[in-house]
């Protein structure tokens, strides 16, 4: 998904060098082969998967996995309390991670980069009431302003999304505004200026093009730090709601068997850090081959 | 210096304003009132409910609770708990010394591991040593801590019964409170294997809540490092065939702490963050699960005030690191 | 000010601990965090167990393990012939605790009687908003605001309530917690020293365990009071640690660092039974957990399609998914601990496929309902998402497709009573005194439609048996009355019946003398501790 954005928005010229920056990072070749396996699951999951997520298995409560003793390979990775399959829940939950994530990028960054761009253009009493509001929002811990406000909405995985969005779309802003500022006084835009661009021409195809380096870092940054929070909030049971098999949720659920069965605990957990993981080494890749002082270095 | 000050001052108090808007328009806003949860599954009469409702102040108009609850702010009131009737400020003061202990062990640790870390991985650039800590790095800061917590407490608790469950201290020991910090109190207590009570009971926690601070700060440090060491000065001082330690132990690593200090301090919220999720898997009794606690319990007042006095927390934090930050960096004052 | 408080409190302390060295303790893992420690105030058992019942007496006192009463703080009473005068003679010579807060100078008496009720309704009591917010939530749920006409002292040690109007549940209602005698000098003092919140803070009475200190959201102490009444008990120092995770509470258990502990997870049961050094007590717990139909609404207003959705549900599987079996299937509103419970009913047998042809002859196809799914976990319904999720399996199997809705708890409890209500609810009830009417007239009488009544059920033939019931003091009378108004309930199936969970008290061997109390209390007066 990343990827195909990040080739769009390069200029063809760089693409190619682009490309050789970022196959130099092992960890970031290594992350995105993950990050697209897991995209393809999620994708696919309805071939892939080996059961319905939503099937209970009444007689097999609580199975352990295959290698343990009393598994079967049947359910590769047991079955939680009411006998669903752990895996085919995982492989489903994916897509929920995923589309987590892409819909509080994509709205965090609309959002953020239009707030941004209106504050960095124009400046002044605009400029200052709208960094104010950010304060205000970044004045919070992100989680628990995502609580609050889910609690306020209603817990929900759609609610869930729109907070995280709301947590997240001050970073954008302060970003988009300082690359404008600094864009805005360089000899390129003060000519088109000059030459009598409008505003709007002036912001969007001027200015913001030349801002997308540090945004599409911290779009990648944002895209796990959402996946990690709408799980966090799962967790807490204030995110998406059973029967979803989203996997903070799982997780959460999975709590009270703790001592019992620690299969249904491990393995939500594991599958949120290794996507998480995957999509970090990508985002790690991506600065070092679009952010020029490092590629220097 | 003193401007700079006054600037940064005069910033926090609209600020804390619109804080308070916020956190006060956001608990009218909640779905269902806290008077209907008094009764359970009883249902009250209506005649009870409005009676409960005008009790507590709610049937009064939205801007006269809120300038009501302004006015109380001023003089330090903020509000009582819906459920236990406590004041919210009372609660937050008793509960506070614990997330503190907490969060200032858990960023110690991330200091001192992050930053030798970071340093090291910097100086080894590109050997297995530098790619092994920075992947421990990008792991941890790609943990969900909630369940790593869990893991930990299969492990360490369940499997090889080494680490007490939840809670600050075994319950053989009493002590009266007097610095809130059950380090130092046990301590003070003097009484036999309460330190290290304490000790083993802090040890999990900590662990998980430092877990990204450290990641961060590991990736912080050894990109300051990098970009420092590349700087003309090092070079010289180098070339000048100074012993490598001194290079990196004084010129590198004093330049380097610039952008570190900042990132630590920029912890502080993520520190709160986890809190709330370490504390809840911990049974951690502080602000953070009390606010969870309190926002499950739909108690208004307690949510409501919380926010704010976490809020404040943060900003005083933020204004201090960005004092001392004007402080060694005489250039951002402007 | 407050600092000195805790100072002087502290210093005390560490006179308690000195001696800690050979007292026995008795740890109790408790599930929360208590509300105060006015137990008139609070509503929730935890508060109850953790103010009223260690440091408080009531004039009467329910028997350990049981719903009968026996004499506490009044020796002996008498009731007028009309029903409306109750005269209650205190017992005399009763000690206040010493504290290092406060230092009783007489015993009990009918001041104490009298401040600890009035203040609950008299609003020109100084006491009646002693904190923000103070509302007497019991009281006003058990009628006495209209019940009370006036309570006199006849003299120092004899008491007399005047009531407006006969009520045989009375002398019960006042072994309840907010019915907690409270010392009206210590009273009289924090008032004097404008220090009134520490009334709830605090705590002074006559019981069993002297308050020590509360740390918040960690621990309670209380230590034996040597003075009691009724004898020093066997322990000499009792606390709670407030540990919220039931599966933490397990752990702490079978590690040794608690004694007993409260509602386990119902997974951790069979580990916690196979665990040589504990005990596990159950009990069936007074309740009951159901899905109630909105009867006003087509087409569950017609009985064959309650009957054929009844049948249709597999109600052992969800006892067994959601409680791992600490629980019993119900079949009747009412639990089987309560006198008058009907065993001759027969329940709706689990049948598919007669449940599908059934609502198929009632004419209804393609049928989708809501099933409502309550936020919480309650006594009676661990997990009613779980329960609502194998519900709608179930369901799907006789073709009718059941989407599960969920509101936030208050919102849920709202919502849930509405007369034109969507849907379904899952829901429960425990019993407040033992009563059956406490269950039946509460939840299915006409009255209570729109109401406590979730399946908006008004059956007349129904309603006539428990007014009848309610009249009539005869209590073999009142049983007869009782079960024909199971059988109609029955037949009319407004509810699904789902469960009645057990409680389960896991306890450390070591551990004697506790006793489960059928009111789900928690009460460590008489409880040892073997070394």
């Amino acid at each position: 998904m990343t990827v195909v954005e990040t080739k769009a928005s390069a200029p063809p010229s760089g693409l190619s060098e682009f490309w050789f920056y970022f196959s130099r990072n092992k960890g970031a070749v290594i992350g995105l082969v993950v990050f697209l396996a897991i995209l393809l699951l999620a994708v696919f999951a309805p071939l892939v998967a080996p059961h319905s997520p939503s099937i209970q298995n009444r007689e097999l409560l609580l199975l352990p996995p295959a290698w343990q003793e009393g598994g079967t390979w049947g359910h590769v990775l047991g079955t939680d309390a009411v006998g669903r399959d752990i895996l085919s829940r995982l492989i489903y939950g994916a897509r929920f991670s995923l589309f987590i994530g892409l819909v509080v990028v994509t709205l965090s960054v609309i959002s953020g980069v239009l707030i941004g761009l209106v504050a960095g253009y124009f400046r002044g009493r605009v400029d200052t009431f709208i960094m104010r509001i950010m304060d205000i929002i970044l004045a919070f811990p992100s989680l628990l302003l995502a609580l609050v406000l889910v609690a306020v909405l209603g817990p929900g995985l759609l609610n869930a999304m729109i907070a995280i969005s709301l947590v997240n779309q001050p970073h954008f802003v302060r970003l988009t505004r300082a690359a404008v500022m600094t864009e805005k006084s360089k000899d390129y835009v003060v000519g088109s200026q000059v030459a009598g661009a409008g505003t709007l021409r002036l912001m969007f195809l001027t200015i913001l093009p030349n801002c997308l380096a540090p945004l599409i870092v911290q779009a990648t940054l944002a895209f796990s730090a959402a996946i990690l929070d709408a799980a966090a909030l799962g967790f807490l049971g204030m995110g998406a709601q059973p029967p979803t098999p989203e996997w903070g949720t799982m997780l959460a659920e999975a709590r009270e068997f703790i001592q019992r069965a620690w299969w249904v605990v491990t393995f939500p957990g594991l599958a949120i850090l290794v996507t998480v993981l995957a999509i970090n080494l990508m985002g790690d890749g991506l600065r070092d081959a679009l952010d020029p002082k490092l590629k220097r270095s | 210096m003193l401007r700079f000050i006054f600037g940064r001052l005069a910033v926090l108090i609209p600020t804390f304003i619109g804080v308070s808007i916020i956190a006060f328009s956001f608990i009218r806003l909640l779905p269902g009132d806290p008077v209907m949860l008094m009764s359970g599954e009883r249902v009250m009469s209506p005649e009870r409910h409005a009676e409960l409702m005008h009790q507590l102040g709610l049937d009064r108009p939205i801007y006269v609770q809120y300038l009501d609850y302004l006015a109380g702010l001023v003089t330090g009131d903020f509000g009582s708990s819906i459920v236990t009737k406590r004041p919210v400020l009372e609660d937050f003061l008793n509960l506070f010394p614990a997330t503190l202990e907490l969060s200032l062990c858990a960023i110690l640790v991330a200091v001192c591991l992050g930053i030798p870390a970071g340093v090291l991985a910097a100086v080894k650039r590109g050997t297995w040593l530098d790619q092994s800590i920075m992947g421990a790095a990008l792991v941890g800061y790609s943990m969900p801590i909630f369940w790593w917590g869990l893991l930990l407490i299969i492990f360490f608790s369940g499997y090889l019964g080494w680490t007490p469950v939840s809670g600050r201290i075994s319950l053989l020991y009493f002590f009266p409170s007097v610095t809130g910090f059950m380090l130092i109190d046990s301590l003070i207590s003097g009484q036999a294997g309460a330190f290290k009570s304490a000790l083993t009971y802090l040890i999990l926690p900590t662990v998980v809540l430092a877990t990204i601070p450290l990641a961060v700060i590991a990736r912080q440090t050894r990109s300051a490092m990098l970009e420092v060491l590349g700087e003309d000065y090092v070079r010289t001082a180098r070339a000048k065939g100074l012993s490598p330690l001194r290079v990196v132990g004084i010129h590198a690593l004093r330049n380097a702490m610039i952008p570190v200090i900042t990132t630590i301090g920029l912890q502080v919220g993520v520190l709160l963050a986890g809190a709330i999720l370490t504390e809840t898997i911990f049974s951690w009794p502080g602000i953070g699960k009390w606010m969870v606690d309190s926002v499950f319990k739909r108690d208004y007042a307690v949510v409501q005030g919380g926010l704010m006095l976490i809020a404040a927390v943060i900003m005083i934090v933020n204004l201090v690191v960005d004092l001392l930050y004007g402080l060694v960096n005489p250039r951002i004052r402007r | 000010m407050k600092k000195l408080t805790t100072l002087l409190a502290a210093t005390a302390l560490v006179s308690v601990m000195a001696s800690a060295a050979w007292s026995k303790t008795l740890v109790y893992c408790s599930e929360g965090s208590p509300e105060g420690f006015d137990p008139a105030l609070y509503t929730a058992g935890t508060t109850f167990d953790a103010a009223s019942r260690t440091v408080y007496n009531r004039l009467v006192e329910f028997k350990h393990g049981s719903t009968e009463l026996e004499p506490g703080l009044a020796e002996s009473w008498d009731v007028s012939a009309d029903g409306k005068e109750y005269t209650f003679k205190l017992r005399s010579g009763v000690k206040f605790q010493s504290t290092d807060y406060f230092t009783p100078s007489r015993d009990f008496n009918a001041d104490d009687v009298i401040f600890s009720f009035e203040r609950q309704y008299k609003e020109d009591n100084a006491w009646n908003k002693y904190v923000a917010g103070a509302s007497w939530e019991y009281f006003a749920g058990m009628g006495f605001p209209d019940l009370i006409e006036k309570i006199e002292k006849v003299d120092d040690l004899t008491v007399k309530f005047v009531l407006k109007r006969p009520e045989a549940p009375f002398l019960a209602n006042l072994g309840m917690d907010f019915a907690s005698i409270l010392s009206k000098e210590y009273a009289d003092k924090l008032q004097a020293d404008g220090k009134m919140e520490l009334m709830n803070q605090q705590p002074l009475g006559t019981g069993p365990f002297t308050f020590v200190a509360y740390q918040t959201d960690a621990a309670i102490r209380y230590k034996a009071n040597a003075d009691y009444w009724g004898g020093k008990q066997p322990v000499d120092d009792l606390v709670f640690a407030i540990t919220t995770d039931a599966a933490v509470r397990a752990q702490k258990l079978k590690a040794g660092e608690c004694h007993i502990m409260p509602y386990p997870n119902a997974a951790d049961v069979p580990d916690l039974k196979a665990d040589p050094n504990l005990t596990v007590l159950e009990q069936e717990g007074l309740n009951v957990a159901y899905l109630a139909y909105n009867t006003l609404v087509a087409p569950f207003d017609k009985v064959e399609v309650r009957k054929a959705l009844n049948m249709a549900v597999n109600k052992q599987a969800i006892v067994d998914a959601v409680f791992q079996g600490s629980a019993t299937v119900a079949k009747n509103p009412i639990p089987p601990t309560m006198w008058s419970y009907n065993d001759a009913v027969e329940d709706d047998k689990y049948d598919p496929e007669a449940a599908k042809t059934m609502l198929e002859e009632a004419g209804v196809s393609g049928l989708k309902m809501k099933v409502w799914a309550m936020p919480v976990a309650r006594p009676y319904m661990l997990n009613a998402r779980r329960a609502a999720e194998l519900i709608q399996a179930d369901l799907a199997k006789i073709g009718v497709e059941v989407e599960i809705v969920s509101y936030e708890w208050a919102e849920y409890l709202k919502l849930s009573s509405d007369k034109a209500r969507d849907g379904a609810v899952i829901l429960g009830w425990t019993g407040d005194n033992g009563d059956p009417d406490n269950f039946l007239d509460t939840l299915l009488g006409c009255d209570a439609v729109g109401g406590n009544n979730r399946a908006q059920w008004c059956n007349e033939e129904f309603d006539t048996l428990m007014t009848k019931a309610k009249e009539t003091a005869d209590v073999a009378e009142r049983t007869k009355l009782y079960e024909e108004a199971q059988v109609i309930f029955k037949r009319e199936a407004p509810w699904n019946t789902l469960d009645h969970s057990l409680v389960v008290v896991p306890m450390s061997k070591k551990v004697s003398g506790f006793v489960q109390d059928p009111l789900g209390i928690h009460r460590f007066d008489g409880v040892d501790i073997a070394e």
